[in-house]
């Protein structure tokens, strides 16, 4: 396949569609219902396993090397900054994971750089980037040089 | 075609492509253009674009200068040594003085990054990689990008950059079409930054069906980085430095964190220690300076990937494989356990896919090894790209021309993968060139490099002609034939891809004649490129999708045109176990310690190559 969706869980809301970075999720103009139109361009990234809201999509190993009877289900849970795996073998073996996200609610942590006062002239003309030299070091010291590392320019060239 | 022709004019800086490196562009273009329109055209969806569209488990470049842990000359030093010494030493200190900033800037925006409980350091996988619960480490940049871009525009396939008609060698935008509206998008801009992906695919992968789509690198990035920039007359480095990387066989899950942080080691089918016994003959190919083990033991100096791969490759061949990563010892810990499952499930899942399909449980059954398929790419282990200038006060004059990662196209910076002779930036690397670039860009326009630029209609219709031209030549000829896909008058892109990744396996040094090639296969492999060239505009595509492929594919070949062109050129085989050269099979240090720069005419189609001189800036002190 490698992903496929399960007709009768799938609403067509396209939510996959929008999110496969491979293009490969569309719509079907007949049944009206998401699926994969080129199994052998999926990454199996779980893009659009995760964005699905009626977890209508999964996947099946590719068939070149992979035998049936398997699952790897996942469960991204944005409200609570997690997500779940849920893996199951092909002899029943269950394993399940649970990890962050993120540490921050979405939305909030990240500043508009449009509102930050505008740099200085010297900035401009030096090499520092935003918010350095504080976040190299966490104000513990400026942008690193070659004088700072006793080095001198070394001309190895070779032809 | 009734598509809508959209024009998104007076833009100060494009973004073409929003992987790690062009969300880092979009975020600090913000910083130092605020008066500046920015806008960015992504091939498919921001949130989850690009090599880290599923996610990742470490940030393989991060110094800890502020724990002491490194500095950015240990670095260069590092990168030096396991590119065989090729690289550029004032980029890849440019990005490692920069780049912990942009690492604890992602653990305010909510990246989770695992901490040492003993020291409370960030927790180290090896000397330069942290380990992350990176899931949704691209939703995170990404809204980054977003808050500071004026535009951002999804599922556009930029195949074209535009030209400044009124300066010669100057880029003033590009053009690409919508993959959903199929609507031809024109975007006029004084600057471009190149964050475009390398290239999978250019080289036929170990799977071929179903399963061709698991290849270790993202199967969208179709070398427009490459096609782009090469198009456009930039000159280009280090191309045939192509990657091959060692992975869990079919699955390609990475081993950085087996490796390293799990202390896994690989044998050989019989369970025995292999690497070592290849390295004394090793060594006569490649001379001591690049290999010397014991030196390695004593002075934690990594011996280069490269050399690692030629060990596996070479027991293989021997007839003693399967090669084995030896799991079961670090997996009864159920804590190192965890981590080596949540290691795929947060970048590889399709390895979990595979080893649950297969029964194989890493605790009771060590995993196949094997080597990928060669990937052309600048940002991991690996450093093609274009030849870009370098900051002002680290740069020797040869490779400085005025603005930071300014390509030698005026106008058009890099980014990422687009960058050549960076390796080892990775994700945190890539973001940081993306914010280098930025800056200079600005710089670039405030100086008023980019007054007077001139796009003419005619270049407009011009181009987007040609990106229709396999829709229009699908209706021309659909009916010469009843039904199928075999057609007298065309190829469809997925035969195209089938058959460049076949001349170039072949050919060009790929899996199936073990990485093997030379001058005579080279140039048997440039004709049948050149012949494939033609037959490219008999390309057909029956809907807009296929019309994407279309032009994953043309880019897909410029690029492979390009790694061959290199490979013939450079005389030696300086990578082995990522290629070798037949014909010239010595590491040649008296010739070929230079890095190679082409440039491809646009006019005429013609190559020029030459030698571009390696200055090494650090010493080999530590």
């Amino acid at each position: 396949m490698p992903t496929f969706v399960y007709m009768t869980r799938c609403d067509g809301c396209g939510h996959c569609v929008d999110i496969c970075p491979s293009d490969i999720m569309h719509i079907d103009p007949t049944y009206r219902r998401a699926y994969n139109i080129e199994p052998n361009m999926c990454w199996e990234c779980y893009s659009c396993v995760k964005a699905c809201p009626q977890n209508a999509i999964d996947v099946r190993g590719y068939a070149d090397f992979a035998p049936l009877g398997h699952s790897v289900r996942v469960d991204r849970d944005e409200r609570k900054g997690t997500i779940a795996w849920r893996i199951k073998f092909r002899d029943g073996t269950e394993k399940n994971f649970l990890s962050p996200i993120t540490t921050k609610p979405w939305g909030t942590a990240i500043p508009k750089l449009a509102d930050v006062p505008a740099p200085s002239k010297e900035m401009r003309d030096g090499q520092l980037l935003y918010n350095e030299p504080k976040y190299i070091r966490l104000d513990d010291g400026g942008l690193r040089t070659l004088e700072d590392a006793g080095l001198k320019l070394k001309k190895g060239v070779y032809y | 075609m009734a598509y809508d022709t959209i024009i998104e004019d007076g833009i100060d800086i494009l973004v073409v492509g929003a992987g790690l490196g062009g969300t880092g562009a979009a975020w600090e273009a913000r910083f130092w253009g605020q008066d500046k329109k920015i806008v960015i055209a992504e091939k498919a969806n921001i949130d989850r674009s690009g090599a880290v569209a599923q996610g990742l488990y470490a940030i393989n470049c991060y110094m800890g200068t502020r724990w002491g842990e490194n500095n950015p000359e240990d670095h260069v030093r590092y990168a030096r040594i396991d590119l065989m010494g090729l690289v550029r030493e004032d980029l890849l200190f440019d990005m490692a003085r920069h780049v912990d900033s942009t690492v604890h800037q992602f653990e305010e925006w909510g990246l989770p990054i695992m901490k040492n409980p003993e020291t409370g350091h960030y927790l180290r996988e090896g000397r330069w990689q942290i380990m992350i619960h990176g899931e949704s480490y691209k939703p995170i940049v990404a809204e980054a990008a977003k808050k500071s871009a004026d535009k951002v525009f999804n599922r556009i396939c930029v195949t074209h950059l535009l030209m400044d008609e009124s300066k010669p060698n100057r880029a003033a935008g590009a053009v690409g079409f919508n993959v959903r509206t199929g609507n031809y998008h024109v975007f006029k801009s004084k600057t471009v930054i190149c964050g475009a992906g390398g290239a999978s695919n250019i080289f036929k992968p170990r799977s071929t069906g179903e399963g061709a789509g698991r290849t270790w690198y993202a199967p969208w990035s179709s070398a427009s980085a490459y096609g782009l920039m090469i198009d456009a007359g930039a000159k280009m480095t280090q191309m045939e430095n192509r990657i091959v990387l060692a992975r869990f066989k079919d699955g390609y899950g990475p081993v950085g964190a087996y490796f390293l942080h799990l202390k896994t080691y690989t044998q050989n089918g019989l369970g025995e220690e292999y690497e070592s016994k290849w390295f004394p003959e090793l060594q006569k190919m490649v001379g001591k300076e690049y290999l010397d083990p014991e030196a390695s033991h004593l002075t934690h100096r990594p011996i280069p990937t490269c050399l690692r791969n030629h060990a596996l490759i070479s027991e293989v061949k021997a007839g003693r494989g399967p090669i084995h990563m030896v799991t079961m010892q670090a997996f009864q810990d159920p804590h190192l356990e965890e981590v080596g499952w949540e290691n795929f499930l947060g970048m590889t899942v399709g390895q979990a896919v595979l080893w649950a399909a297969t029964d194989v449980d890493p605790k009771n059954e060590n995993p196949e090894l094997t080597t990928s398929e060669p990937y052309v790419m600048g940002s991991h282990a690996t450093c093609s790209g274009a030849w870009c200038s370098g900051p002002e006060d680290v740069s020797p004059s040869d490779y400085f021309w005025g603005y930071n990662r300014m390509t030698t196209v005026e106008g058009l910076f890099g980014a990422g993968d687009a960058v050549g002779g960076t390796p080892h930036a990775f994700s945190s690397g890539s973001f940081t060139e993306g914010r280098l670039a930025a800056k200079a860009a600005c710089k670039y326009i405030d100086d008023g490099k980019a007054e007077g630029i001139v796009v003419s209609a005619a270049q407009i219709e011009r181009r987007g002609k040609e990106i229709y031209k396999p829709l229009e030549h699908y209706r021309i000829y659909r009916n010469a034939v009843v039904a199928g896909s075999v057609n007298p008058h065309f190829i469809n892109p997925q035969q195209g891809l089938d058959r460049l990744q076949k001349l170039m396996d072949e050919y060009c040094g790929g899996y199936t004649v073990g990485y093997m090639t030379n001058e005579k296969l080279l140039n048997i492999c440039l004709k049948k490129l050149r012949i494939m060239e033609e037959d490219l505009e008999n390309l057909a595509a029956q809907d807009i999708h296929e019309l994407l492929r279309a032009w994953e594919l043309k880019h897909r070949h410029r690029a492979a045109e390009c790694v061959t062109q290199h490979t013939l050129y450079r005389k030696e085989t300086r990578w082995p176990g990522y290629y070798y050269r037949g014909d010239a099979m010595k590491v040649d240090d008296a010739n070929w310690h230079v890095l190679t720069v082409s440039r491809r005419d646009p006019e005429t189609g013609g190559y020029t190559m030459e030698k571009a001189p390696c200055y090494h800036l650090v010493s080999d002190g530590e």
